[in-house]
């Protein structure tokens, strides 16, 4: 009986060590351990043997079918292994391939530089404002304390919609300056993006339509050591924190004391080279404390509220922002133009 | 305005500036320089030479070979082909290493075997013109002792040329604003570099003497017929005139300020203007009638020659200097031929006025012609000036020997000038700009730029008109304490919100979808050509023809306010497609603008999206603008046929609803549409009325439970009639009053073989499911029941 039991041992750890699959191992199962495998049929015949011999041999019998069973999963693990492993080598990708295409679209270039711009000011407590484009030239020029013969009100500079010069179409941002003082009392705080328009033909630094930024801060208090303090910080968020900026006389009707601004250039660092025409500045944007007739003339008190303003144009600022060479591409929309940004 | 530093020198030393101390401190108190030339950069290794022996070429006609003392030990040999100098000359020498203008460069050489070391010049080879050297007319090398003056100075073999000519000057170039026409001269300049560097100004008072005695009333009589145009005339005569050219001095001062040298009187007053900024002009004395000298309108039908030999028509709008039967000049513009200085001239009236500038700079602008004096007079001139410009003039006249000037002025003033006074209010001055500058600070900045002060009082000089407030005061104060000191400081005070409202928010969200889809944003005028209404098919009664017209637009193409967003993505899209770009999909928010009764628009935005190639269908596009609106939770959205839009396919176009409310339309366009733009594909657009979305955008979601019960799905495949769209299909299966019906989902629809003529099969896919317990199949039977019941009744679609 021992004996038996013995090659039964032998012969199935073999038998399960050369199994290849699981079918093959899962009928060794059935072989030696099933209700009719030859383990069990060995068993039955247990009760021919002595008292003496029937625990030893019942003992190895036991012995036997754990040991068949941890083989048995043992091998069963192995195989599966082998088989995850050779599913997984068939299942290898040249992952050099490209990647399926997921198009998404882009911003506008000169969008994605207002973006920025509005996310500066907003975070310094400024509103958005937008508003009409077709505009009085009340708004466009007289509010803003333009003189009734000043050059740009001329039919050659302005497109107009009435004979008699009263509806225009803006050709710059301020209109919205005024707009927000009639409607809103101080504090007041906007920045006012938006399209205008001059009559220039098309060329590399021409359009008839164009777009300005233009923003106000107006309180009690409010002094140009604040729009100096406001405008460098913006121009650190935008060029870097080592920008260096500097504060120039210029002559705007709707601001006294106005300014320009220029920031040192970005290419030479002030040495002079052909992005700053040598001079080692670029100019970027225009501003000043807001005149007195203005702020009066829309119902606030000058002596009581001063503020300041500026503007800019986006294109020229998208154009030094990503060095694009020229102004029709921003509105010639070409995807080849668009989708490199 | 140009300004020559050595021209500068006589009113103010800077001497001991350099150039970029010098532009870059009058640019940062608010002369903003622009350029920085000087007259000698060019120019290299010229030479005076003096011609020793002149000989003939064994090998030609006409070349000459020249010994020339260059001031060395031995003369030096140079062949020439000029023929007009003579031994004993002296003339310009280019040696071998020599640059001339345009980077020409000089070595020497053989000319026909001849050796030749360096080139003897012309003026034009040294970059300058006939004009500037009156005493040279021919053509050939420039004879230096030609011209008296530079024989005066003493012309010696081997000095640098660019030092004998006067070259070695600095010429800087501002950028003056309109507000300052007072910087437009070497005098005001003069003031500003004083100002921003605290020197002296030498300012110098014309003194005529006036030896030829007479009266000018005796010849002459001036009357202002139109004083708002002419608020001051000041004239001057000069008799026994003698033209000529004007010395070196005068010509290169001239030719520093980019003015033209003519003769010695026309000099002399583009000389006065330069200097003191106040324009001038010379008339022929005998050619005014009468001499009687009107300042008035022109008449109709009157018209005029101007110097420059153009005639002109004349309007009743311009103002002109006439005798007592013609215009004899356009005021502030130009003057006639019929009185221009010529070479007998022997009596010269000087003009010296003030006219108003808007009406000068029309009168330019309708004549074509900008002059320096327009665009002086353009901006309006002090009135006080033109007594010393013309006082200036005659002083001239006698410095240069060039005529007698006549005893007396005419000087009309119809109104009196006024005089500007304000407070100096030293707080007002700091709380605006932010600073601590002291009264006496402020005092010494206003002194310096010819301000007085009668103790608080302010008198603003006469040529400061654009100084009428107390905040010019302080852009006063600024310039010169340097806008650069003022310190920096943010805004303090209440906190203001800020921010995005919501409707731009919604507007941010909705393009990151549009670009999620894949779309690139574009950009488009806003103005579009009458043209473009037709090119989109618009029917001719169509109420959005009626734009808003530009009365002067630039061309017919850009002349109309766009009512309709069509026409600027088909001009967007069909660029593209003649870059041959293949695949285009485009999205932009813009603006409309549709006529009110008050002349002025209402600006509504419009989303447009626009594409073809790349697969595009026209349910990708609906699928898209589906995504667009899911994005924003309309509700209630639904696609209706469109057949009646010219500009779209009639079978391919749908307006987009919220309920009851229109939100646009979407489908392919009309392919005549297409070929109206020369594109030949299929293009896909969608109009969609932003406004309207943001008004109906939906509320934040609020949770809905998830269900607790298995949901059950029925495929049902129906046949119906062609002519039943699958959104009345949909319509009808939910409207069955099955319950449990909690999803509808199309899956197919097919025609073919197997189904009837004029039929078609469509697939359904069924969600079923009940809240309170899960669904049993005879529950769901009776839910399909119902469902199958409505279609076969209302629309007659059978199960398959």
């Amino acid at each position: 009986m021992k004996e038996l039991l013995e090659a039964l041992r032998e012969a199935s750890r073999q038998a399960i060590d050369e199994a290849v699959d699981m079918d093959s191992l899962e009928a060794l199962r059935i072989r030696y351990l099933g209700k009719k495998g030859e383990l069990t049929a060995l068993l039955k015949q247990m009760g021919r043997l002595s008292a003496e011999e029937r625990p030893v041999i019942g003992q190895l019998a036991n012995q036997i079918r754990t040991e068949l069973e941890n083989e048995l999963d043992s091998r069963k693990a192995a195989l599966a292994a082998r088989m995850q492993e050779l599913k997984l080598q068939s299942e290898t990708l040249d992952v050099t391939m490209p990647g399926k295409e997921v198009k998404i679209g882009v911003r506008h270039p000169m969008y994605q530089v207002l973006d920025k711009l509005k996310e500066i000011f907003i975070g310094m407590g400024f509103a958005v404002v937008e508003d009409r484009e077709v505009e009085l030239a009340e708004y466009n020029f007289d509010k803003l304390n333009e003189a009734p013969n000043h050059p740009a009100r001329e039919w050659t500079d302005t497109f107009y919609f009435t004979e008699d010069s009263s509806i225009l179409l803006r050709t710059q941002t301020s209109p919205m300056q005024i707009h927000v003082m009639e409607k809103q009392k101080p504090s007041i705080r906007i920045i006012a993006p938006g399209r205008v328009y001059r009559k220039d033909e098309v060329d590399a630094t021409h359009s008839p339509m164009f777009h300005q930024v233009e923003g106000m801060a107006i309180d009690k208090g409010v002094t140009m050591a604040d729009l100096k303090g406001t405008l460098n910080e913006v121009a650190r968020q935008l060029y870097g924190p080592d920008t260096v900026t500097r504060f120039r006389p210029h002559h705007f009707p709707f601001t006294e004391p106005s300014c320009e601004m220029d920031i040192q250039c970005y290419r030479c660092r002030g040495k002079g080279c052909p992005t700053c025409k040598g001079e080692g500045w670029i100019e970027l944007l225009g501003a000043g404390m807001v005149h007195p007739k203005v702020l009066s003339g829309c119902g606030i008190d000058p002596e009581v509220y001063s503020g300041w303003a500026f503007g800019f144009g986006l294109e020229r600022l998208a154009l030094a922002y990503f060095k694009i060479s020229d102004l029709r591409l921003i509105f010639e929309n070409d995807v080849r133009f668009l989708e490199q940004f | 305005m140009d300004l020559s530093r050595r021209w500068l020198s006589e009113f103010v030393d800077t001497a001991d500036i350099d150039d970029k101390t010098f532009c870059d401190e009058l640019t940062l108190s608010g002369s903003k320089v622009e350029t920085m030339r000087r007259g000698d950069t060019e120019i290299k290794n010229v030479v005076v030479g003096r011609i020793l022996e002149m000989t003939r070429h064994e090998n030609s006609d006409h070349l000459w070979v020249c010994q020339i003392d260059v001031g060395g030990e031995a003369p030096t040999q140079i062949v020439t082909g000029a023929q007009n100098q003579q031994v004993g000359d002296f003339v310009p020498v280019a040696l071998p290493g020599a640059v001339l203008p345009g980077d020409k460069h000089i070595e020497a050489g053989k000319l026909r075997g001849v050796e030749s070391y360096g080139m003897c010049c012309s003026w034009q080879e040294l970059g300058m013109t006939e004009r500037d050297w009156p005493h040279n007319p021919e053509n050939g090398l420039f004879i230096l002792n030609h011209d008296p003056d530079l024989t005066a100075a003493g012309l010696v073999p081997g000095a640098d040329v660019t030092k004998v000519l006067h070259l070695d000057d600095t010429v800087v170039e501002f950028e003056i604003t309109p507000n300052r026409p007072d910087c437009l001269s070497v005098i005001g300049l003069a003031r500003e570099v004083s100002a921003t560097f605290g020197r002296e100004l030498h300012l110098h008072t014309p003194d005529v003497r006036a030896k030829a005695g007479g009266d000018i009333r005796h010849y002459a009589r001036i009357d202002i017929a139109d004083p708002a145009l002419c608020p001051r005339y000041t004239g001057r005569l000069v008799k026994n005139v003698k033209i000529a050219p004007s010395p070196l001095w005068m010509r290169e001062r001239l030719r520093a300020g980019g003015v033209r040298p003519i003769n010695n009187i026309v000099d002399i007053t583009n000389y006065v203007m330069l200097e003191y900024g106040q324009p001038m002009h010379a008339f022929d004395f005998s050619c005014v009638d009468g001499g009687h000298i009107i300042v008035r309108t022109a008449r109709p039908g009157e018209s005029i020659q101007t110097l420059d030999g153009k005639d002109h028509a004349l309007t009743d709008r311009m103002l002109c200097i006439c005798d007592e039967e013609k215009p004899v000049c356009v005021a502030g513009v130009m003057g006639g031929a019929n009185s221009e200085i010529v070479g007998d001239t022997a009596m010269v009236l000087f003009e010296s006025a003030n006219f108003e500038g808007t009406s000068v700079r029309r009168t330019a602008m309708a004549l074509g012609m900008r002059t320096d004096a327009s665009s002086r007079y353009e901006k309006g001139l002090d009135p006080q000036n033109t007594i010393k410009a013309v006082q200036r003039a005659c002083e001239l006249v006698e410095l240069l020997g060039a005529g007698e000037v006549v005893e007396g002025v005419i000087d009309v003033l119809p109104a009196p000038l006024k005089e500007t006074t304000l407070p100096l209010e030293p707080e007002k001055v700091n709380a605006l700009l932010g600073t601590d500058v002291s009264e006496a600070e402020m005092r010494r900045i206003l002194l310096s730029l010819g301000f007085t002060l009668d103790g608080n009082m302010i008198r603003v000089p006469s040529w400061r008109a654009d100084v009428e407030a107390n905040c010019d005061i302080a852009e006063e104060v600024a310039r010169f304490f340097g806008y650069n000191n003022i310190p920096t400081t943010l805004l303090r005070g209440d906190t203001t919100s800020g921010g995005y409202t919501d409707a731009q928010k919604a507007e941010l969200a909705l393009g990151e979808v549009c670009r999620s889809l894949g779309y690139d944003e574009i950009i488009s005028y806003s103005f579009i050509s009458p043209a473009d209404y037709d090119r989109v098919r618009m029917p001719a009664d169509d109420k959005r023809r009626d734009s808003l017209r530009i009365l002067n637009p630039l061309g017919e193409d850009r002349s109309i306010m766009r009512t309709s967003i069509l026409p600027s993505m088909m001009d967007i899209l069909s660029r593209n497609y003649n870059y041959r770009n293949a695949s285009v999909r485009l999205y932009e928010i813009g603006k409309i603008y549709l006529k009110r009764p008050d002349g002025l628009a209402d600006e509504p935005k419009v989303l447009s999206l626009g594409a073809y190639g790349g697969g595009m269908d026209f349910f990708t596009l609906k699928g898209a603008a589906e995504t667009l609106l899911d994005s924003m939770r309309i509700p209630q959205v639904r696609f209706t046929a469109c057949r009646g839009n010219a500009a779209y396919h009639p079978g391919r176009c749908a307006e987009v609803w919220s309920g009851e409310t229109r939100l646009g339309v979407l489908g392919q366009l009309h392919p005549q549409t297409a070929a109206n733009y020369g594109m030949d594909c299929e293009v896909y657009c969608a109009e969609l009325d932003f406004e309207a979305m943001i008004a109906l955008r939906g509320e934040t979601p609020i949770y809905v439970p998830l269900p607790r019960f298995p949901a059950i799905t029925r495929d049902l495949a129906l046949v119906c009639d062609n002519a039943v769209t699958v959104g009345e299909l949909i319509e009808c299966i939910r409207s069955a009053g099955a319950e449990a019906l909690k999803g509808v989902k199309f899956f197919d629809v097919y025609t073919g073989p197997g189904i009837p003529a004029g039929k078609k099969s469509v697939a359904f896919s069924l969600t079923l499911r009940s809240d309170d317990a899960t669904l049993t199949d005879d529950h769901a039977e009776e839910a399909v029941a119902l469902v199958l019941k409505a279609l076969k009744e209302k629309l007659g679609a059978v199960i398959r």
